[in-house]
Order: C-alpha cells, then structure tokens, then sequence
C-alpha cells in the first residue's frame, strides 16, 4: 500500500501550477477527483485542458497519485 | 519484441481501427474501474470497437502514452485522433457529442452500426505481432 496523499497537496499544487485556477479536490490518499476551473482553459478542447492538470504531477500519476478524476471549467465561458 | 515495434504496432492498430479503446483487462472482464465504465459507455452505444488490454506487457502502455501524450488508462481512440480517457468520454457521452463523434443519433439511439460490420473479437496487441 502506498503512503497515502492528502487532497489539499493536490489542491494547492494545481492552483500554484495553473494561471488562476481553483480546484476542488476530493479523495481517500489514493484516488481523487478534481473539479478546476481557470481562465487558462478557454478555447482548449476538454483533452488540453485535462493535460494541463496532468502535467502538473507528471510521473507521480499512477504511482503515488494513483487515480486522478478530472473536470474542468473555464469559468469565463460560463459566465455568458 | 522492441519498444519501436511495439510502438508500431499501437500506431497501426489506432490507424486501422475507427474505434479503438486501450485499457486495462479486456470488455468482457476489465480490470480497473475507469476501463469497465468506459466500456459500459461504448457497449450501450451499440457502436462496434476494437480493445487492447495493455496489462499483458508493461511496454504498451509506456510506448501508448508516449505516443498519445496521456499519461493515464483507458485511452479512446476515434479516426486516429486521442479522445480521451473515462472522464471525458464520461461526459461527452453525456452531452451527446460522443454520439455525435461516432455518427450516432443521440436521440434514436437505434440506428447504429450498420455500415461497418462489426469485427469479430476484440483484437489485442499480441495477436497483431
């Protein structure tokens, strides 16, 4: 088994690491779900947007990050 | 085998498959959660498509993600291009736009499949090399 994760590290790593994002992250240490929203996404097809947040934790995913569930907004298309 | 013919091999199953999801176990029995939903999904769409189970050698799915760019499994595969993995197949499935992606009408949802017979058991990897 492996030392489990907390979702907050998650949080935090993917707010650092996208330009104004937000991100909801919930999980049990190894499997988690991330809803992000950032302006960073607008006009990125939904398989862009899901790399932006996977690039954020590379190699870690599927080995230390075991699963990792991604929704995305972009919070400016909902706004109209 | 080499991991360039294995990368191969990968480039020429999603080049000859219309449909071609990669995942863990096979349709009838996977073997993660993410690769039994995404199957549900192409299953009710009543839409033919071919499977790789990538468990068999590690190598499948270090040569898959490093060709596709996604690092995680199930990856879905439609006229060439990536899609996506259980989450936006998930919700484009939900929309409708993976209906419409694969030439289905969302709403009669009967009319599948016709034009291409459907292959016969999902192939694998192995079995192309």
């Amino acid at each position: 088994m492996q030392v489990s994760v907390d979702p907050e590290e998650l949080k935090r790593r993917i707010e650092a690491g996208i330009p104004g994002s937000s991100a909801e992250v919930t999980g049990d240490g190894h499997h988690f779900q991330a809803v992000v929203a950032s302006p960073a996404f607008a006009g990125l097809s939904r398989i862009a947007q899901h790399r932006l947040v996977y690039d954020v934790f590379g190699a870690e995913l599927g080995d230390r990050i075991h699963a990792l569930s991604i929704k995305t907004t972009a919070p400016t298309e909902a706004a109209r | 085998m080499s991991e360039s013919q294995i990368s191969d091999a990968i480039q020429a199953a999603i080049a000859e498959n219309p449909v071609i999801l990669f995942m863990k176990g096979t349709p009838d029995a996977p073997a993660c959660g993410f690769s039994a939903r995404t199957v549900a999904v192409l299953q009710s769409l009543d839409r033919p498509f071919a499977a790789v189970d990538i468990l068999p050698d590690p190598r499948i799915r270090q040569e898959l993600s490093a060709l596709s760019g996604w690092p995680t499994i199930p990856q879905l595969f439609v006229d060439g291009e990536l899609v996506g993995g259980c989450d936006i197949v998930m919700e484009m499935y939900q929309s409708g736009e993976l209906h419409e992606l694969l030439g289905l009408d969302a709403t009669a949802g009967e009319q599948a499949g016709e034009e291409e017979p459907a292959p016969g058991a999902p192939l694998t990897i192995e079995n192309r090399l």
